[in-house]
């Protein structure tokens, strides 16, 4: 398995692997997030509960998986640029945090559009939720830290080094409606028993979730090209793709 | 090296736990100022909000507890600031004592200095506050634990943002988060103990705390000083 992967330690075959693996999460993650948004918001059966505000549903949860599944992505490429010393590691790292930061931000937003009309008023002081803007901080704290450092070598290691001392947190969101006495919702997705959600509900949601998954992927590897190039704009193969764009 | 010029890690613990605690006493505002500062926070409360005194004691543990993180943000900038303008924080690393070691030795330095003075004044401000008579064992107990995991914790961040010289603010962005369960618990145990409820779980969760940052910090730290010094 090294051996196949050894190549792509190298930034131009990391380039060139990301522009062709760019489109398929980029369309695949578009449409399964258009098809599933229009499923959910508009045929989705209506809650005999919680009516038709439920259906924020379809945005909240994807986002607020996604904003702890990028956390631990940025967390695990920390830890493999520090150990192996993998640049581009270090560069994932850098491109995953201002996305998990804004994925964390719309969950806690449509998460108050959804507490007004459940709960009566946008914000509450609940585990969940303050636990979710702690991980707010913790983003806004790696991002500082990272462009606040001149050499971005040094500045990847001391932001990894904060970002994997906040994986803690990680778990203390995902049991929060557990360990306390929450008024936010348990979870109603389960994977190794049945859910606690109508297959009509599940579909559009599972839906969404890969969606955003493969969305944020692809914004994520338009960064990490992006960051590349920053990086290595002095080597020779970026130098010869810049004048072929020109000439073309 | 020969074998008998070499330090035991106990020793090396120790010789760096005097030096540091010696710096400091020579130059005794390192740890007044600190200890004033929480003094002047907490006395800003009930002008602020007025004297009442039940509205006073209801809002002391969150108080207390707040102006305890802000100080300790305070006197941690300079954890390793001096030691790294002239040069000592390098000749640490390139000691044949391990890093965690020397630093476990400065951080307990300035727990020693700036969060235990901080323990024994807290029965005061409480009674300046109105806290409850049965909390006060509480908001002891808390902090006896809890300081030094600020400690710890903070001097993660400190180590990662010596190298700057912009490093204060970027400082409380980085370590405030980590604070905040901290906060929570030992607030909830001082509110527990005021309403004679048993405290003992949020105690010992404080003390998980402590443990787990007591032996993990150390190597965040060391990991973070080779960072920030190159």
């Amino acid at each position: 398995m090294w051996k196949w992967l050894h190549p792509y330690a190298s930034p131009e075959k990391a380039y060139q692997l990301s522009t062709t693996l760019f489109p398929w999460f980029a369309v695949l993650g578009f449409s399964l997030t258009l098809i599933g948004t229009i499923w959910g918001l508009m045929f989705a059966p209506t809650d005999y509960q919680q009516g038709d505000s439920y259906r924020i549903i379809f945005i909240h949860v994807p986002a607020a998986s996604m904003s702890m599944s990028v956390y631990v992505g940025m967390a695990i490429a920390s830890f493999i640029g520090m150990v192996w010393q993998l640049k581009l590691a270090d560069w994932s790292a850098a491109a995953m945090a201002p996305v998990g930061a804004v994925m964390t931000f719309i969950a806690l937003i449509t998460g108050s559009f959804w507490g007004k009309p459940m709960w009566g008023a946008w914000w509450v002081w609940d585990a969940r939720l303050t636990s979710e803007l702690i991980l707010l901080f913790l983003y806004l704290g790696v991002i500082a830290l990272y462009a606040s450092f001149e050499d971005k070598v040094v500045a990847a290691r001391a932001a990894g080094i904060l970002a994997i001392v906040g994986v803690i947190n990680i778990p203390i969101i995902k049991y929060s409606v557990d360990w306390w006495n929450s008024l936010h919702q348990g979870s109603t997705i389960k994977i190794t028993e049945k859910s606690a959600i109508t297959n009509d509900m599940l579909y559009p949601l599972l839906m969404n979730i890969f969606g955003f998954g493969l969305l944020i992927g692809a914004i994520v590897i338009m960064r990490f090209k992006a960051e590349i190039i920053a990086r290595s704009g002095m080597r020779p193969w970026v130098k010869t793709m810049a004048l072929e764009g020109e000439n073309k | 090296m020969d074998k008998s010029n070499q330090l035991s890690y106990c020793r090396g613990f120790f010789t760096v736990l005097k030096r540091d605690v010696a710096i400091a006493l020579r130059q005794r505002g390192d740890i007044f100022n600190p200890l004033l500062f929480f003094i002047m926070v907490i006395t800003l409360f009930p002008l602020g909000i007025g004297p009442e005194p039940n509205t006073l004691a209801r809002i002391a543990p969150g108080i207390i507890w707040v102006a305890a993180l802000l100080s300790a943000m305070l006197s941690l900038e300079r954890l390793f600031k001096a030691d790294f303008n002239d040069g000592t924080l390098e000749q640490m690393l390139l000691s044949p004592q391990p890093l965690t070691i020397l630093v476990l030795a400065k951080v307990l330095a300035h727990w020693i200095l700036t969060g235990l003075p901080l323990v024994l004044i807290s029965p005061l401000l409480a009674l300046l506050l109105n806290l409850d008579h049965q909390a006060y064992l509480a908001l002891v107990l808390t902090l006896l634990l809890g300081t030094p995991v600020l400690s710890l914790l903070g001097a993660i961040g400190v180590a990662l943002t010596v190298g700057l010289n912009k490093g204060g603010v970027l400082l409380s962005l980085l370590i405030l988060p980590l604070y905040i369960p901290i906060l929570i618990f030992a607030t909830s145990a001082i509110d527990a103990a005021g309403m004679s409820l048993p405290y003992d779980g949020q105690l010992a969760i404080i003390a998980a705390m402590l443990a787990g940052s007591l032996t993990m910090a150390p190597f965040a730290i060391g990991a973070a000083l080779k960072v920030s010094t190159n």
